[in-house]
């Protein structure tokens, strides 16, 4: 009996909750909303030392902290959300945690297709952004199969970056901009067209016309599936960016709350969206000058 | 001590009209400032510093604004350069110097040759400095060295790309410190590469009230910051 009305008080707080931000949300988007906001999502292991819990339970909470800002950000109408789940710098770390952690990705990754989940309720595309060849088998199988199973979902897109570095991304791009490069020179060359490299290379000495521009290396980057991002959040206080979507930033808003990734909650986002408000129209004009 | 110091002297323009005054004074207000940042740098035994003096994007201001902004450069390089050259200051500009007029782009190329041998600060100037042209530029480069079947495509790393990166002039191309001062909170087409392990400080000042003491809490407030590069704490 007792067990009843306490889940009815917890189901009415929650209803409350989600009507009162269904309300803000509506409010907010009176005005411009980001099309496209990056998490850092820092601090978990300070949560877990800061609670007395073992260190991987902190990535646990850190989990639900982001079920919870998905919801929130698909209920605002953000259509793009990027995190940066795993760095290629995080290999460095001991091998228990990187294992635990690697172990915990794939169970959520393979969470985040099952019926109910966030990812299906909004229409969610996910895309695994980064060098997936550095993963292990079992959670590159899991990366692509959800890929595979939000292939046709169109509301939303969710990008997790995992095995990212910003610096791998662009080294990447630049490989495979190259190598299309070489490929249409050979391609040329085979086709009889009369030019051979070296003839090319005498053309390509002429300045006016780059061998490769910056239209070429973008379309190659693993986060070309999104627009730049309007606002990046990083949790914890710490005001970095730690290699993560470094030629993607330059006009993004930065934020940093003090608070640490499992605390994040929807006031942190509502203070970001309306810091981006104030300056939209001062980034618009720039937009609009470049 | 950072041993690379970036900054984006952004709020001149603002500092001029709060105060009534036309948006020159705010730039000759602004260069007062970076002379006394300078002076610090070299005082305090920073080795590098980067100004976003001209980003590319700036083109888009009115043309009298611009045109003062470069006589004002031009004009400031010419007073200050034996002053900098025996305070032991290097120069050297990054950026695309070829849209300013001939004068300057002389007195610029005779700057970086007069103090190259100078070591006690090495001051860069971001003159028409884009991060992502920056980062096109290498790339173009590395292609015309994959074209002349110099190194094949999958040998592109990270260090051939930071080697071509207009930053190759210093030992020391990763800035540990950006401050950007008027508050606002973004990078802007600055050193992007270069940014990637940067710790970012955004003061509220405006860039010609920052002076020693806000430039002493931005260094303060670094060497509190803990730097674990994703790895753990150590």
């Amino acid at each position: 009996m007792e067990k009843q009305s306490s889940n009815r008080a917890t189901q009415l707080i929650e209803g409350l909750g989600s009507s009162l931000r269904r309300c803000i949300c509506s409010v907010l988007s009176v005005g411009p909303v980001p099309k496209h906001i990056a998490f850092i999502m820092d601090g978990n292991r300070r949560y877990a030392k800061k609670q007395n819990l073992e260190a991987g339970a902190g990535h646990r909470f850190g989990f639900l902290a982001l079920m919870n800002i998905l919801k929130y950000c698909y209920e605002l109408g953000v259509k793009y959300v990027t995190i940066y789940a795993f760095s290629i710098d995080n290999f460095k770390r001991r091998p228990e945690e990187v294992q635990s952690t690697m172990q915990l990705i794939q169970e959520k990754i393979e969470g985040l297709i099952e019926k109910e989940s966030i990812i299906n309720r909004y229409g969610v595309r996910v895309h695994f952004c980064g060098n997936l060849k550095l993963l292990s088998e079992p959670v590159k199988l899991a990366a692509e199969k959800a890929m595979n199973a939000t292939a046709c979902n169109s509301k939303a897109v969710l990008s997790i970056c995992i095995a990212y570095t910003s610096t791998d991304e662009i080294v990447h791009a630049v490989e495979e901009a190259c190598k299309e490069k070489r490929d249409e020179f050979r391609a040329l060359d085979k086709s009889g067209a009369g030019y051979g490299l070296s003839g090319l290379g005498e053309n390509a000495t002429d300045r006016n016309s780059p061998l490769i521009d910056t239209a070429d290396v973008e379309k190659h980057m693993y986060m070309a599936v999104a627009p730049d991002p309007d606002i990046i959040i990083r949790t914890s206080g710490e005001t970095r960016l730690s290699n993560f979507l470094l030629w993607q930033s330059s006009s993004s808003l930065l934020y940093s709350p003090r608070v640490l990734w499992p605390d994040i909650g929807f006031w942190h986002l509502v203070r970001a969206v309306l810091d981006f408000q104030r300056n939209f129209a001062y980034m618009e004009k720039k937009r609009k000058e470049s | 001590m950072p041993s690379h110091v970036a900054v984006i002297m952004d709020g001149n323009r603002r500092w001029a009209r709060m105060r009534g005054l036309p948006v020159g004074s705010g730039y000759e207000a602004g260069a007062r400032a970076f002379r006394s940042i300078v002076e610090l740098c070299c005082n305090w035994g920073i080795r590098v510093l980067t100004v976003f003096a001209f980003s590319s994007d700036n083109w888009f201001r009115p043309k009298v604004e611009t045109d003062f902004l470069m006589g004002l450069f031009e004009r400031g390089l010419r007073d200050e350069l034996q002053h900098l050259t025996s305070a032991g200051v290097r120069i050297s500009i990054i950026g695309d110097v070829s849209r300013l007029l001939k004068p300057l782009q002389v007195l610029l190329a005779d700057a970086m040759e007069t103090t190259i041998n100078n070591s006690r600060l090495h001051l860069i100037i971001a003159v028409n400095y884009s991060g992502q042209n920056d980062i096109v530029q290498a790339c173009q480069k590395l292609a015309i060295k994959v074209k002349d079947g110099l190194i094949e495509p999958e040998e592109i790393n990270e260090f051939l790309v930071e080697r071509e990166l207009e930053t190759n002039c210093t030992d020391f191309p990763h800035p540990d410190l950006l401050i950007r001062t008027s508050g606002e909170i973004r990078i802007s087409n600055f050193l992007l590469w270069q940014l990637a392990y940067t710790e970012l400080y955004f003061a509220h000042s405006l860039w010609p009230d920052f002076g020693e003491d806000e430039f002493r809490e931005a260094v303060y407030s670094f060497q509190r910051r803990q730097r674990r590069y994703g790895g753990q704490k150590s």
